[in-house]
């Protein structure tokens, strides 16, 4: 398969990438590790006459680890993610939600700014994110400007990201207390028939705060407030399970396609958050 | 059509330079421009793995890679791995554990799992499944195939801790 043919830049600077993204508008797409992307301009449904590769900006690399807040670059891959051992110490959830995420090789190349970028109700970094309540660092021709995750998604595809902006990195505080990322998926590397991030913060030996939120259930991730708002206070008691997961269904909006039919993903869901939260618990 | 683009790369230890345009993929310009043939083309699709080479270190699918993006880069492929007359360690496994049939897949595994055992140097089977995930095989089920690689890891350490 052979895409149709582009100009190609390789930009050092985020200013180089913004002047070329300003110069071509809608005819310009940044690449990150390429693997939506170029998947996309081979099969011809994605034409990108200039092509801005963003592999040498060395201000869209790296994590830090500041007291408790964590940023992360945009061009930090799965790879460097799942090896950093202060990340993997200080927000473990991520290195366990990007172990399920496709394959090695793709994970040498996939980046956290384009898995939250792209927009694909089937990426699992945008749900995370929205778990996390992370800030996304964006920056324009008018300089830079910080966004929720979850105010970010708009529908599939479709982002509060302008298109003369880049992402530039996430940010968002060290989670405290159990974790867990449950992904289900037909075979490895597969995209999620559904997945659940949660984050438990127990005291006192009850739930004293919890973030929920769903993957590849509706056009966008869904953070489920509601779901939270059921374990607060709980010893996550299997009464608690179901109402957490009662209101979880509430805020999904699955559709049908080839991994089943609307009941299915539903019956899924519940499964895979009563696991997530049970697992997280014991964590807490 | 775009202009082409003076593309340098070092395959094999190898320096190659040569005009391309930046849309060419990487595994058909080592294909088709270079005539290094051992990466495969398998679905063309980055699921199969059959194009794995090794980039700047990492284990990459190579149809899922323009040329442009490699610019500059240190590839090694299976040519770079093993030859007919001295066979790498790896290599050696996979004939005598019988860790292939067809072969089609053979320089992606082989190639994935030099990376592998370079950063899981004594792997479980758990991990050898793990770090294979990206490889398909419709042949063999897999089994012989994780069988040659913990062989080959055995081996390699034996041969490591013997040099120390």
């Amino acid at each position: 398969m052979i895409p149709a043919a582009f100009d190609y830049y390789r930009p050092k600077d985020v200013e180089g990438v913004i002047a070329l993204l300003q110069e071509h508008g809608d005819d310009a797409r940044v690449l990150a590790g390429g693997h939506s992307l170029i998947p996309m301009m081979k099969l011809r449904m994605a034409e990108v006459p200039h092509l801005i590769d963003l592999q040498d900006i060395a201000a869209l690399k790296g994590i830090t680890i500041d007291q408790d807040t964590i940023t992360i670059g945009a061009m930090v891959s799965q790879h460097e993610l799942i090896n950093h051992d202060g990340l993997s110490a200080a927000a473990p959830i991520l290195r366990e939600a990007a172990l399920q995420i496709a394959d090695p090789q793709v994970r040498y190349m996939g980046t956290v700014g384009g898995n939250i970028a792209n927009g694909d109700p089937g990426n699992d970094m945008p749900g995370l994110m929205q778990c996390l309540d992370a800030q996304i660092n964006l920056l324009g021709p008018d300089g830079s400007r910080t966004v929720a995750a979850r105010d970010y998604y708009e529908a599939a595809y479709m982002t509060d990201r302008e298109d003369d902006e880049i992402l530039i990195s996430v940010v968002f505080t060290a989670p405290v207390g159990g974790f867990a990322y449950e992904k289900q998926k037909r075979k490895i590397g597969d995209y999620a028939t559904a997945a659940a991030a949660v984050q438990i913060a127990k005291v006192d030996g009850k739930v004293a705060s919890a973030s929920i939120a769903m993957t590849n259930l509706s056009d966008v991730p869904v953070w489920s407030q509601g779901a939270a708002d059921e374990l607060a206070g709980s010893v996550c008691e299997t009464a608690t399970l179901k109402a957490a997961v009662a209101a979880m269904l509430g805020d999904i909006d699955p559709t049908e396609d080839n991994r089943g039919p609307v009941a299915f993903k539903r019956h899924v869901a519940g499964i895979i958050l009563t696991r997530a939260i049970t697992r997280a618990w014991d964590r807490a | 059509m775009s202009d082409k683009m003076h593309i340098k790369l070092n395959v094999n230890g190898e320096d190659h330079e040569f005009l391309a345009e930046p849309r060419d993929l990487l595994i058909y310009t080592l294909r088709e421009k270079l005539n290094i043939t051992g990466p495969h083309v398998g679905c063309d699709t980055s699921h199969c793995g059959a194009c794995t080479v090794t980039l700047n270190g990492k284990s990459v699918k190579s149809c899922t890679m323009f040329v442009a993006q490699a610019n500059g880069a240190e590839i090694t492929t299976i040519e770079g791995i093993g030859q007919p007359d001295a066979l790498h360690v790896l290599q050696e496994s996979f004939r005598e554990h019988h860790g292939l049939q067809c072969g089609f897949c053979t320089p992606g595994m082989i190639t994935r799992a030099t990376k592998l055992l370079e950063e899981i140097p004594n792997p479980t089977e758990k991990e050898v499944r793990f770090g294979m995930a990206g490889n398909i095989c419709r042949c063999t089920g897999y089994q012989n195939i994780v069988k040659s690689i913990l062989a080959a890891a055995s081996e390699l350490n034996a041969a490591q801790e013997a040099a120390e």
